[in-house]
């Protein structure tokens, strides 16, 4: 079991916590995520690391939830307990000295990227980092973001915090201006970063996505996470799950995300149904 | 000299129609009465063909003598002196090419069911709890084994009783390998392979999971950590695919993502528990070997109407055990044989729906001694399928063998070792199992476990 030592909330939709894992913290690379099961029921669900404290064994990991695991990882708090903690998992993005990366970060992502551009930034690079989300409630990591970047926007579907529109306009008026940018990188929902694809492709600026395929075993065992790039067969959980984006069949990753959406719909409902009737007999 | 019997006892099992709808156990086991009487068949040759037909050499006629004179725990314990987990290979070794094979009634069609007795008795002793063997005093020496599949779980064991502090490290979060994550439960209960794990913690040995060598810590770490030999069983888990277009249309399953889903996840119990599987109408299930029957086997008790084995090649060079085969086919799975698939055709939702296969003939023997499929030109049909099982086979996941610097691999992803000891090229470091030989079997894996732990055993004396 691996011991969940504090939590935090950080929007409606997500939460921190910092989990006692020895060996996934004295290892673990930014880029790099860990599978975790909650319970003896429980599926095998990929994570990224956003952070470790390696002296203390620890790792924070931030959920969003969208389905049954996440909703009921939000339920637990400290002192409680995660049946699974694997990895390692993954290669550990490639940080070099590029010049001007920009990184963009959406849902999850916004604390996926942390790691990476705080590396990034080590290595000597000069970031932009462009984060967003619906609204300015569900932003994630701002102020730790902002800390790293040299330049620094929000974007929001609504207006309410930033500018108004995707984090891709952002990405695409710099393009346009012929701002010097090396290289773009993105972790967040698949058309985010679908629509960074789309944006860079006319530019020829390298970029580079974090891939979230489904994933069983995320050692190579099962093959599900299996994507496209460049013609050939990768396994996201070995040989990624950064790629090149502009090499990525995001038609077929679309395709093979959506096979189990009825069966994930009704483990959400019935695990709601049971969170009410607990609430209901509380009351 | 005992007079030849030639009726082999037939096996109880579940009725076909009843156990398509359940994960229990397909063959029921002989009753004590039936166990006795096959044994009484045994001619108790002298010169033993069956043993030399048993990977691990098993005392066979010895182990059959002391049960037909009721001396029950007689006979287990000469099993369990070359065979750590006799209930498993009871059940899934392949005995008509191994220990059946060899037996003096083979060419008449009645091999004494040497794999039934076994069963019996193994079973016969977990039901009575197990005698544990003698441990050899402590020598203060730590050995780490990676993976718990069976030659781990082998060589883990045998390095117990000989006095050594074992540790598996294992990356699921279930021990057992294949045991646990590919064989279904219908073929080998849990409870039985639950068992035989526990009776080997019972000597001690001390298993850490969710741990991934190479990822999690690497060999050298290890040995650098205070462990003074490594032996590597992580198997070959990773799936092979066929490689025609359209084989990453979602719907289309590698038969590791399939009985994962199914055994180690148990998405048969979905939605109690968490992850799902979906199986549709027409299954199409590519390969014949025990992976593909397994598979077949799965998809019909998760309610596929129609489930068929597709495979180039014809009956007689099916890899899977005889006794799968018959079972699937009594179940009312098809057998698709000589035909071989050139694509896979989705639906407007990337969605697989149909394969598009070719009529195959066979032509000279290839390099494995089998004769070779040849595609006849213009015999190409569709076959509808909304999910598709690739069962081809597997090789060595390469996470441990690129993080090893020194550690010697084959052109074919496996681990070059000394045959006679298990010994890789690296110094302190041992490897047995599918990892070194390819996919192959539960007994070889074992035997590979034994012969590794025997010479692991003499170098941490300083005897090599
Ligand atoms: C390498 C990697 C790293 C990840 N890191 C994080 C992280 O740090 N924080 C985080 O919150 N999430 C992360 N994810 C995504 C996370 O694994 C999924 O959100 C989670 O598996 C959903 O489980 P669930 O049961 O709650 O939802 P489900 O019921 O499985 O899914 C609910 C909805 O989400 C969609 N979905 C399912 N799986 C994924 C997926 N892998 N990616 C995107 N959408 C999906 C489904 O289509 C469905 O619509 C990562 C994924 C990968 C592959
Ligand atoms: C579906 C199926 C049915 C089969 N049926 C039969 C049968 O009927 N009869 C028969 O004799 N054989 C059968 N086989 C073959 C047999 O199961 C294998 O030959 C045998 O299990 C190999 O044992 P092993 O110890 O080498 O490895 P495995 O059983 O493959 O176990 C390897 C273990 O190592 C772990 N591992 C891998 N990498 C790492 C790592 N980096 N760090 C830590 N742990 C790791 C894996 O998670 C796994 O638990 C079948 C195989 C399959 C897949
Ligand atoms: S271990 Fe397998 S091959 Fe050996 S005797 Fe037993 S069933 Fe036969
Ligand atoms: S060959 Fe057959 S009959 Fe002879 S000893 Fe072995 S099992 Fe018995
Ligand atoms: S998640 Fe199973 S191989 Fe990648």
């Amino acid at each position: 079991m691996y011991k969940i030592l504090a939590t935090e909330t950080l929007t409606v939709n997500s939460k921190l916590f910092r989990v006692e894992a020895p060996y996934v913290a004295r290892k673990a690379r930014p880029g790099q995520f860990v599978v975790v099961v909650v319970d003896e029921q429980g599926e095998r669900i990929p994570l990224t690391v956003a952070d470790i404290d390696a002296g203390a064994g620890v790792i924070t990991i931030i959920v969003q939830q969208v389905g049954k695991t996440t909703c009921q990882m939000a339920t637990l708090e400290a002192g409680d307990s995660l049946a699974v903690v694997a990895g390692p998992m993954g290669l550990p993005s490639h940080l070099g000295n590029y010049g001007t990366v920009a990184c963009l970060g959406g849902g999850f992502g916004m604390a996926a990227m942390f790691p990476i551009a705080r590396a990034l930034k080590q290595a000597g690079n000069k970031i932009i980092g462009i984060i967003g989300a619906r609204n300015l409630d569900l932003l994630i990591w701002e102020d730790r973001l902002r800390g790293i970047s040299d330049e620094f926007y929000v974007t929001t579907d609504d207006g309410s915090k930033g500018r108004k529109g995707f984090v891709t306009q952002v990405l695409q008026e710099k393009l346009e201006a012929k701002e010097k940018i090396d290289l773009v990188f993105g972790v967040g929902p698949v058309p985010m970063m679908r629509a960074m694809t789309r944006t860079t492709l006319p530019y020829g600026v390298k970029t580079i996505v974090s891939l979230n395929p489904v994933m069983i075993d995320a050692t190579g065992l099962c093959g599900v996470c299996r994507v496209t790039v460049a013609g050939e067969t990768k396994f996201a959980c070995v040989d990624g799950p950064e790629f090149d984006a502009h090499q990525v069949d995001w038609d077929q990753l679309v395709a093979r995300q959506a096979l189990f959406v009825p069966e994930e719909k009704l483990a959400l409902a019935r695990f709601q149904e049971r969170i009410a009737a607990q609430a209901g007999a509380k009351a | 000299m005992p007079k030849a019997n030639f009726s082999r006892h037939g096996m109880p099992s579940q009725d076909a129609a009843e156990r398509i709808k359940n994960f229990g156990e397909v063959a029921l086991g002989y009753s004590e009465e039936m166990a006795v009487e096959e044994a009484n068949r045994c001619l108790q040759c002298k010169n033993k063909p069956c043993v030399d037909g048993c990977p691990v050499n098993v005392r066979i006629p010895e182990f059959i003598k002391a049960m037909r004179e009721g001396d029950f725990p007689e006979a287990a314990r000469i099993m369990k002196s070359t065979n750590m987990l006799p209930a498993i290979c009871g059940r899934v070794c392949p005995q008509e090419t191994q220990c059946e094979e060899k037996c003096v009634y083979f060419k008449r069609g009645a091999s004494v069911a040497i794999g039934r007795l076994e069963r019996w008795i193994a079973d016969w002793e977990l039901d009575r709890g197990v005698e544990l063997p003698q441990l050899s005093e402590l020598s203060g020496k730590k050995v780490a084994v990676v993976g718990s599949g069976p030659s781990s779980l082998t060589a883990a064991g045998e390095l117990a009783r000989m006095g050594h502090q074992v540790t598996i490290f294992e990356a699921l979060h279930r021990p057992g390998g294949v045991l646990t994550y590919g064989i279904p439960p219908f073929r080998l209960p849990r409870t039985v392979s639950g068992a035989e794990i526990a009776n080997l913690q019972k000597l001690g040995v001390d298993i850490v999971y969710n741990f991934v060598v190479g990822k999690t810590a690497t060999v050298d770490e290890m040995l650098a950590d205070g462990y003074d030999a490594v032996f590597l069983g992580t198997g070959a888990g990773l799936p092979q695919f066929v490689g025609v277009p359209g084989e990453n249309l979602a719907g289309v399953y590698s038969a590791n993502e399939f009985l994962t889903r199914v055994n180690l996840m148990k998405a048969y119990a979905f939605p109690e528990y968490d992850t799902p599987v979906k199986v549709g109408d027409r299954v199409a299930v590519v390969g014949a070997g025990n992976v593909a029957m397994d598979s077949a086997r799965c998809a019909l008790r998760l309610g596929a109407k129609e489930v068929s084995i597709v495979y180039r090649r014809s009956r007689t060079e099916m890899p899977a055990r005889a006794e799968e085969a018959e079972h699937a086919e009594e179940e009312g799975v098809r057998f698709l044989l000589l035909t071989a698939p050139t694509k896979m055709i989705g639906n407007d939702k990337g969605a697989v729906c149909a394969m598009e296969c070719q009529q195959m003939q066979l032509g000279e023997p290839d390099a494995s001694g089998r004769r070779r499929p040849l595609p006849m030109p213009g015999s190409e049909f569709t076959l509808e399928a909304d999910t598709v099982v690739v069962a081809i086979g597997t090789s060595p996941n390469p996470l441990v063998p690129r993080s090893t610097p020194g550690l010697e691999v084959s052109r074919h992803g496996t681990v070059v070792v000394d045959p006679a000891t298990g010994a890789t090229t690296k110094k302190g470091v041992w490897a047995g199992g599918d990892l070194v030989t390819g996919a192959a079997t539960v007994i070889s894996a074992m035997g590979a476990g034994r012969r590794a732990a025997a010479s692991i055993d003499k170098y941490l004396k300083g005897e090599e």
